[in-house]
């Protein structure tokens, strides 16, 4: 008995025009993506409608987080000897009695948020472990003893005679003193331009600042 | 296709009986392992990818003034204050606060209803503008920008927005009352301590509507 012939079909698919989707979806993540640096402390910032950049070298930011801690830390990618200025102007002005190693050792620091008193653990440990410290923020709160003052005129000081940004960045949960106290300790050293850092929102269609907006690009 | 063809099957001519076939070898690569890599790697930038750039919003604070006779004096009837409460209330009231006998003007609403009471003081106050010399300045700078609208630019010169958040505000309706300063184009306006009168009747409100 003849048997009938069936024509085996090839299950191979082509995968060729998937494949090629893939690796342009892969490029463009590569390409698209900054790592962020380690934060010790998760902060979303608000939404704002305005789209300007942000500045990432000569910048001071300060940051408060959802409990309203404030923490310091200076972004000077370039130059790196700004870091040692700021902390060399510290010990000496609040007497901290930090050792040379300490002291480069806040290069590495991220972020500061312990009161003088609690400086010297921080920077006696390993930049990698500091993540592990639970810090208790700048004090601020107190006007008569603004930590955070001593932090700016140092940082001002180090970056004399270049521009400066003040960079605020809150998490959308802290709450509005902690804030107005962090903008008291800039005042008192005569600061009075700051930056905000918040995420990209949409302008709302039709507002005012959406029409003065056609207005200028056309 | 990736894999070229390499079967002469349909193609070329026949070749006479002593010819022998050369045996092809596929030329088709595997390319699953790469495959494979290809989405790892895509599943890990997505992962980490972080598509909100951060931007920043300008603030210029004022210096404190103590001597009051340097300090920058509003037009009553230009004043809106808004006070930012518990729960993302908002508070406000035009001109000076009464609340006695005469009348209340203070009001409570919300970061929606804000924008439009922000809209509606700033044609009221643009309505009442009286030109004079002063103008000409504000007005040559909005032609420096290229603003083809110049002529109005000085119109909202007695508009003034004073903004108070009092301590149960959070920092996002800080942010987003000063957004609402851009997107209505307030021009002026000026961050200030809330007064202890205006306070206790934010808190006399929050306890009567019940806010926590």
């Amino acid at each position: 008995m003849p048997s009938v012939k069936i024509n085996k079909k090839s299950t191979d698919t082509d995968m060729t025009p998937f494949v090629d989707i893939a690796f342009l979806i892969l490029s463009f993540f590569i390409m698209a993506t900054k790592f962020k640096p380690p934060e010790p402390v998760p902060i979303t910032t608000p939404g704002s409608v305005l789209s300007q950049k942000l500045p990432e070298n000569n910048a001071v930011m300060i940051t408060v987080d959802s409990s309203n801690r404030v923490y310091f830390s200076i972004l000077s990618e370039k130059d790196k000897t700004k870091f040692d200025a700021v902390i060399q102007a510290l010990n000496s002005s609040r007497s901290l009695g930090l050792s040379p190693a300490e002291m480069a050792n806040f290069k590495q620091t991220f972020m500061v948020g312990v009161p003088f008193g609690g400086l010297k653990q921080l920077l006696a440990m390993d930049p990698k472990d500091q993540g592990n410290l639970k810090q208790p923020g700048i004090p601020v709160m107190d006007s008569a003893n603004n930590e955070l003052v001593w932090w700016i005129g140092a940082a001002k000081t180090a970056f004399a005679g270049e521009a400066l940004n003040y960079l605020i960045k809150g998490d959308g949960q802290s709450k509005y003193p902690a804030f107005e106290a962090v903008v008291s300790a800039l005042k008192r050293n005569d600061e009075f331009k700051y930056n905000l850092v918040t995420a990209l929102d949409d302008v709302p269609s039709n507002s005012e600042l959406d029409k003065v907006n056609r207005r200028l690009t056309k | 296709m990736s894999s070229i063809d390499t079967s002469s099957e349909g193609g070329g001519h026949k070749k006479g009986p002593g010819v022998k076939k050369a045996k092809k070898l596929s030329t088709r690569v595997d390319m699953t392992p790469m495959v494979d890599l290809g989405f790892l790697l895509i599943t890990f930038f997505v992962f980490t990818a972080t598509m909100t750039t951060p931007t920043t919003l300008d603030l210029n604070m004022p210096k404190d003034i103590k001597n009051p006779e340097e300090q920058t004096e509003a037009k009553e009837t230009g004043v809106l204050s808004i006070m930012l409460g518990k729960g993302n209330q908002v508070y406000y009231y035009e001109g000076k606060l009464t609340v006695d006998a005469t009348g209340n003007n203070f009001k409570q609403t919300t970061f929606k209803g804000i924008r439009q009471i922000i809209i509606d003081k700033k044609k009221d106050v643009t309505g009442r503008h009286v030109h004079d010399e002063s103008c000409k300045k504000t007005q040559d700078k909005a032609k420096e920008r290229g603003d083809p609208e110049w002529e109005k630019s000085c119109l909202d010169r007695d508009f003034v927005v004073i903004i108070k958040p009092d301590q149960d505000a959070t920092y996002t309706n800080t942010v987003d009352i000063l957004d609402e300063m851009t997107i209505n184009q307030v021009r002026t306006y000026a961050m200030v301590k809330i007064l202890p009168q205006e306070y206790e009747l934010i808190q006399a409100t929050e306890r009567n509507n019940g806010i926590k």
